[in-house]
Parts: C-alpha cells; structure tokens; sequence
C-alpha cells in the first residue's frame, strides 16, 4: 500500500504548476473562479494555449496530435487545473467525438476532423437527447434514410450543450426501424450548416441559455459523414458515454469549489463573527469536506485499478452519483452562506467587466443562479437514477 | 378537535382561490413579473376590492378581525398562484407592526390605506451583517431638530421599490446586537436621504436595499414610543413588537409555502403519470413512486406545521408560541427544499427550463427558506427554548 505520488509524478505536478502559473490568463481564471460567464472567444483562447502545449488532446494518441497521459496524471490535471480557474474544455469535439472517430472512423474522417478540433476551427455539440429517449435513449426517433450518396435526417435533437456556439454535431439516428431499438441506430456527422437545421434556444430555470432544441427537416447528409457501420451506433455511443462518465465525478471542481465557499464564509458575518466559525455553519462545511475526502480516495482507488491496466466499470457509476451530490451540497452551503442575499438577483454583477459596487459580497451574484444550475448535474450524463440502475445490475447481479 | 375550517373560512379561501385560478396564469404571471412594481397592480386592486387585503384588520376598518386560519386560507391560494403581490410584507407584517406599536395617529394615518391596499408598505429590518437576526441592528436614529437622524443600511426590502412607506428598525441606544435600544419608524417613501438599489429576485419578485443617508424624520415617524436600552422592561420594546410581528409573518409564509408544495407535487405527480419512458409511464418506476410518497409526506408535515403556526400566530407571545413558529419554519424550509430538489430531479431536464412552471415554484420554495429565517436558524432558536424532559 502507498498512496503517495512517484518521484515522476511530483515531477509532472511542478510541470502543471510552472505551466499554469505562466500562461494561464488571470483575467480567463478570475472570471472561472467567479463563476461569471465565458465567452466563446474565452474558451478558444485557453485552447489555442492548451494545443501550443500539446495538452489538449488528453485522450487522443501522440500520432493525432495528443497527449497519452497516464489516469493519474489525467488526475493531477483535473486537481491543479481546478484549483488554478482554468476553464473546463468543452468536451463535445476532443473528448467526444474526437476518440469515436479515432477508434471507429476512417482514414479520411480522422484527416478532416481531428486536425480541426485541435486548432478550435470546428465547435461540436451532442446530438443524443430527443425530448422522447432521455433515459431511454435507446428509443430516439430522428430519422436518417438513405437517398444516393446522401442521409435525409429528419427529427429533433435536445438538450443540446452550447449547440449554439457549435458549426458541426454528432448525432444518433434511427436508420433501420425493423430491428431492436438499439439494432437500428447510426452514428452521423452533421454540418450545422446545412439546410433544414433550425436551433432554438432553451433558457433554464437560473435565466441561462446554455441548452437548446436542434430541429432536422429533410437534412441532406453525405454518406461519407457515417462513423463505421450502418446500424452499429449504439456500440459508439456506449463506448462514448464511457468517456462522458469519467470526469463526471468532478471531483476536483468540488474541491475549488469548497475552497471558494470556506473563503465565502471567512468574509460573511453571524453575530458579529465570521460565519465559518459559526457551530452549525462550520458543521455543515465539516461534513461535506468528509464526504469529499471519501470520494477523493474513491476516485484515486478507480484511478489506480485503471493505471494498473484494468477499464473503469460500473465503480465510475457509484462515483458519479457520489461525485455530484457532494458538489450540489457545497452549491447549497453556499448559497445558504449569504443568507437573505441569496434572494436578489443582480445579473449586472456577473458580467466580468462589472465595476461597480458590489450588492453584498463580490461572489454572491451568482451563487443562487448556480445552484439551481447545478441541480443538473444529477440530471445529465446519464441522470443518477440510471447510474444506480447500472451498479445494481453491474456489479450487484440485481 | 376539528381541523375543518368553517363556513365562513371556507368561503374565503374559496374567493382566492377562484381568483387566482382565473386572474393568475403562468404566462401572465410570467409578464407581471416583469413589470416595474414586480407584481399586477390590477390584481391588488381585486383583492383590495373583495377585501381581501383588510382580512387580518378589525372591522372599523373595514376588516374581518382575521386571525392566523383566515390569513393562512389567503396565503396558501396566494402560493397556488405564485402570486407576486406585496401580501405578506404590507398586509400581514407592516400591517401588523403598526398596529400594535403605532399611537392612534398613526394607526389612523396608515392602517386605512394598508387595509384597503391604497397604500403599500414595505419592511425593512435587515441589514447586511444581521443574517437573519433582526436584533442585529447598526443603523442609527439620533435625536435631532425635535425629531430624529437616521444613518445606516437596510438589506433585502421585498416590495421596498415601490412601497408608499418603509418600516425601519434603527438604535436609538444600546450596541449592535441588544434586543433594547431598538425603535421603529415609519418613513414615507419620499423622504430625503433614502436612496434605493433595486433588483429583480431569483423567484421572479422585486425587491431593494436602503441607505439612509442623513434621512431627517419628524418625531412622529417614531412608531410607539422610543425604546430604552435602559429600561428592558418598557411596554413598547420594539424588538417585542418586532418578534411578536415577525412570528405572524412566518405563520403567513409556512401557509404560502404549503400553497407552493401542493402544486409543485400535483405538477410531478402528474409528470409521472404522463412521462413515458422505456415503454412505461415513469411512475411505474418503484424509485420514483417512493420519493413522490416521500414528496407527499413532506408537504403534509409542512401542513400540519402551518397549521399549527397559524393557530399561535395571533396568541400572546410564550416561549411555546416562539418554539411553534420556529418548529414551523424549520419544517418548511427542510420539505420546501426536498419537494424542490427532489421535484426537479424526478421531471429530469424539462424541471429546470424556464418555460415550464415547476421551475418556477421549486424557486420559490427555496426563497421561503431564505425569508425570516433559513431552517438552520430556526433550529438554533428552538434547541435555545428547548424544554426540560
């Protein structure tokens, strides 16, 4: 039993240190850490940084122009580039699309997309989601008939994470309608460019317009855009969610941001004493620091296992689960840490050029915002409800 | 024991309701929301002409002398509705702290106009240090030109935007967090010195915070008399008055809240009646069918704790009244907040879009939690008045 790093692993970390304390823009890591919004040009930005390092790519082989980092220096990432503020990559393109592509696609589909995912020419979104196949995904709709050389997609996407930044989305459609449900379904390229595609915002509880509808008629489609066999999606779309289920957890950000809610509570009075030092409040933080030491451990337990060359299972379900009631709960504190000033709404005070004084503390605008936002975690990614459902019949035999 | 209202209850809780169901959709409420007072001035002005707003004001005013099962009937229709209206802050609590630390004057001056919802009255007696304690007051009110100065600044005033007129705690003695040494004034909207930062609120209301800057009050602003830190005994201790005052305001918001509850459940268990998924409706699901009876179970604990808030509301101040109400909203605050959460979660990404209403109530249940005390405050306050076994 050791659960300290190796030499080359303290190694790696000062690497990651010196690497971020360099390049990473301050004013890119005080709008994370303030929860405030990115732009798209923000996140292009950091990647342009990120693929001048070589470290964007972190699931992708050298020879496409990634980087094989081993899971506990994927870990070590996670960790410090939480801490430091630096904005989470949006997944869809490199970390999504990009290893179905590489480990299904063709030749000439691995020329055309991966090159431009890396220099943040292409933007993807996900089309899984339809507003029937939600946790039964299985039973989406949206049609793909071959006509010649072409698809004719038709039907409606949702859920769509930043479809509207997005100029290509991967998408799951029913190609074959006489067989199983999971039998029928294929795995297709869309340029969002093309005629009949229509998106639509959805604006959610917290006021934000961070998903939308994607709505297909009569969409033409090269062939060329299937990823491997007709009818066989189903088997890349599982070997996606994989990929999605890991990093999920979020861990590290759960820890950036219980570090913001101690500091939170430092500068928040309650009877003329900081609120941290407050018996009930301190209680509160106490117990979800505990949870999260536990599903620190747990996560390095599965880390672990996965370096030592085994594949991540139904243990990254559990861990999900964990993962996010620990970060809803530290999104509860603080939005309890600012007491009756969790009830104004000052929208002005989230924009990151804002200059004006602040309505109570400099980080409470978005604190009740984000917790409703983040209600979504158990939500997404496969809701919890499924992710218990997977370790029953996983790992339990139920 | 009969936990029936009567007749005349019934008829009452009857007329919000059909007035709610008729005057207050979601799509409507969407656009009053929006508007600058935050609420629908035509709908106030319904509920003033069926005298509503008179419900909890004796009949020389034109009220029905309602107690906490009256005001409760309206507030639990009011929160069927979402409704934005300035209720529970001009009627029940502004209201009530006039009327019982006001002199004759100022009852006659402001009690009529409340009563009949001509006049809106807002409260402000947070600050921003005081986190929920109301005894936490820094704002000053010093003696001067035959009336009084007052310097300071009042947090989260709900309705305090468009109110005619603000009820302020300020010292007049003693230090920060005394429960002596507190005093009341009323101050018209318009009085020099009072400037305003106003917002919209998560849950779809408007609300404000106050400086008062060197703000010159008449000695007739003082509601009551002066409070002196010295004498702890005096009759008109407004921290009393302000306690007792605030105890009828939560009674009011448990009913509200209990309102809340009751749609928000009726929504999900209707999503999971409708919602199919792997070729069944999702209610057939045992995991949901138990936290929808969970969800049920929590609003009728919250129920019952309503209940049993408005029957203390209009009693004599006791430590069994004090342990009632906070035992009351601790309750609210914890089932507002599972049927909330847990309600999201079991519609899936539909709970959390703003085109849908569910959204909107789990907003609201959280906010009832963040008003006259959070479920953890209440519980450090009643472990205070724990009994002996």
């Amino acid at each position: 039993m050791n659960m300290n790093y190796t030499t080359e692993e303290l190694a790696f970390r000062n690497e990651v240190r010196a690497f971020l304390d360099e390049k990473l823009p301050a004013d890119i890591a005080a709008k994370v850490k303030g929860f405030r919004h990115l732009s798209k040009e923000d996140h292009q930005r950091w990647q342009q940084i990120l693929c001048k390092q070589g470290w964007y790519a972190t699931h992708w082989p050298e020879a496409y122009g990634g980087v094989e980092w081993t899971p506990v220096q994927k870990h070590i990432w996670d960790e410090e580039s939480c801490h430091y503020g630096v904005p989470r990559s949006v997944p869809f393109g490199v970390n999504m699309v990009a290893p179905v592509i590489i480990k299904f696609g063709n030749e000439e589909q691995k020329q055309t997309y991966l090159p431009r995912i890396l220099s943040g020419e292409d933007w993807w979104c996900q089309g899984y989601s339809e507003p029937g196949a939600g946790s039964d995904l299985a039973s989406l709709k949206t049609r793909a008939v071959r006509e010649g050389d072409h698809y004719i997609v038709n039907g409606q996407k949702t859920w769509t994470t930043l479809g509207q930044y997005a100029n290509m989305i991967f998408c799951l459609v029913r190609t074959n309608t006489e067989v199983k449900a999971q039998a029928g379904i294929s795995f297709l390229l869309i340029d969002m460019n093309t005629p009949g595609i229509t998106v639509r915002p959805i604006i959610t509880l917290d006021g934000e317009h961070e998903v939308n509808e994607v709505f297909f008629e009569d969409v033409k489609v090269p062939v060329e855009n299937l990823v491997g066999e007709e009818d066989k999606g189903w088997t890349y779309a599982k070997f996606l969610l994989t990929y999605e289920r890991t990093g999920l957890a979020g861990i590290g950000l759960s820890k950036a941001a219980l570090s913001h809610l101690k500091q939170l509570a430092s500068r928040r009075i309650k009877n003329g004493r900081p609120l941290i030092e407050d018996t009930t409040f301190s209680q509160r933080i106490a117990k979800v620091e505990i949870d999260l030491m536990a599903a620190t451990i747990s996560n390095l337990r599965i880390i672990a296992a996965v370096e030592g060359g085994g594949m991540p299972g139904a243990e990254s379900s559990m861990l999900k689960v964990k993962g996010t009631e620990i970060r809803q709960s530290i999104n509860d504190l603080a939005r309890r840490a600012i007491g009756p000033y969790a009830i104004p709404f000052v929208e002005e005070e989230l924009s990151h050029d804002y200059d004006g004084e602040f309505l109570s503390d400099e980080n409470a605008a978005p604190l009740s915002a984000q917790y409703f936002n983040n209600r979504k975690l158990s939500i997404f990614g496969g809701s919890n409800e499924i992710q218990k459902n997977i370790v029953s019949k996983m790992i339990l035999g139920l | 024991m009969d936990f029936r209202l009567n007749e005349e209850q019934q008829m009452l809780q009857d007329t919000v309701a059909r007035l709610v169901r008729g005057e207050y959709s979601f799509e409507k409420r969407l656009a009053f929301s929006e508007t600058d007072a935050g609420f629908s001035v035509d709908f106030w002005k319904q509920l003033s002409e069926l005298g509503l707003t008179a419900v909890p004001f004796p009949e020389e005013l034109g009220g029905f002398d309602g107690g906490g099962v009256e005001v409760q009937s309206v507030m639990t229709e009011l929160g069927r509705g979402l409704c934005l209206e300035p209720y529970l802050q001009s009627v029940i609590f502004a209201g009530g702290l006039i009327g019982q630390a006001g002199n004759d004057s100022q009852k006659e001056t402001w009690l009529g106009g409340i009563a009949s919802g001509e006049l809106q009255a807002a409260v402000a007696l947070q600050e921003p240090q005081s986190f929920y304690n109301l005894n936490d007051v820094e704002t000053r009110a010093e003696k001067k030109d035959g009336g009084y100065l007052l310097n300071g600044r009042k947090a989260v005033v709900i309705g305090g935007h468009c109110a005619d007129v603000i009820l302020v705690s300020a010292r007049t003695s003693g230090d920060t967090r005394d429960a002596s040494g507190i005093s009341l004034f009323a101050l018209k909207a318009d009085t020099a010195g009072i400037e305003r930062r106003v917002y919209p609120t998560i849950d779809g209301s408007k609300g404000c915070d106050l400086t008062l800057n060197n703000v010159q009050v008449s000695a007739d602003a003082l509601l009551g008399d002066e409070d002196d830190a010295a004498n702890a005994s005096h009759a008109s201790h407004a921290s009393r008055v302000i306690e007792y005052q605030s105890g009828r305001a939560i009674a009011a918001l448990c009913a509200e809240a209990v309102g809340v509850m009751e749609v928000a459940n009726e929504l999900t268990l209707d999503y999971l009646k409708q919602r199919k998924q792997f070729g069944v409706p999702i209610g057939k699901f045992q995991v949901l069918q138990h936290r929808m009876v969970d969800m049920m179970s929590e609003l009728e604990q919250a129920r019952s704790m309503a209940t049993l808030a408005a029957s203390v509301a209009d009693e004599e101040q006791s430590d069994e009244r004090r342990r009632v109400l906070s035992a009351a909203k601790n309750v609210i605050g914890r089932s507002g907040q599972f049927i909330s959460e847990q309600g999201i979660q079991s519609h899936g990404g539909i709970g959390m879009t703003w085109e849908y209403n569910f959204a909107h109530y789990a907003k609201r249940l959280i906010m009832i939690n963040h008003q006259l005390g959070d479920d953890d405050f209440h519980l450090e306050r009643y472990a205070s008045l724990l009994q002996a076994g």
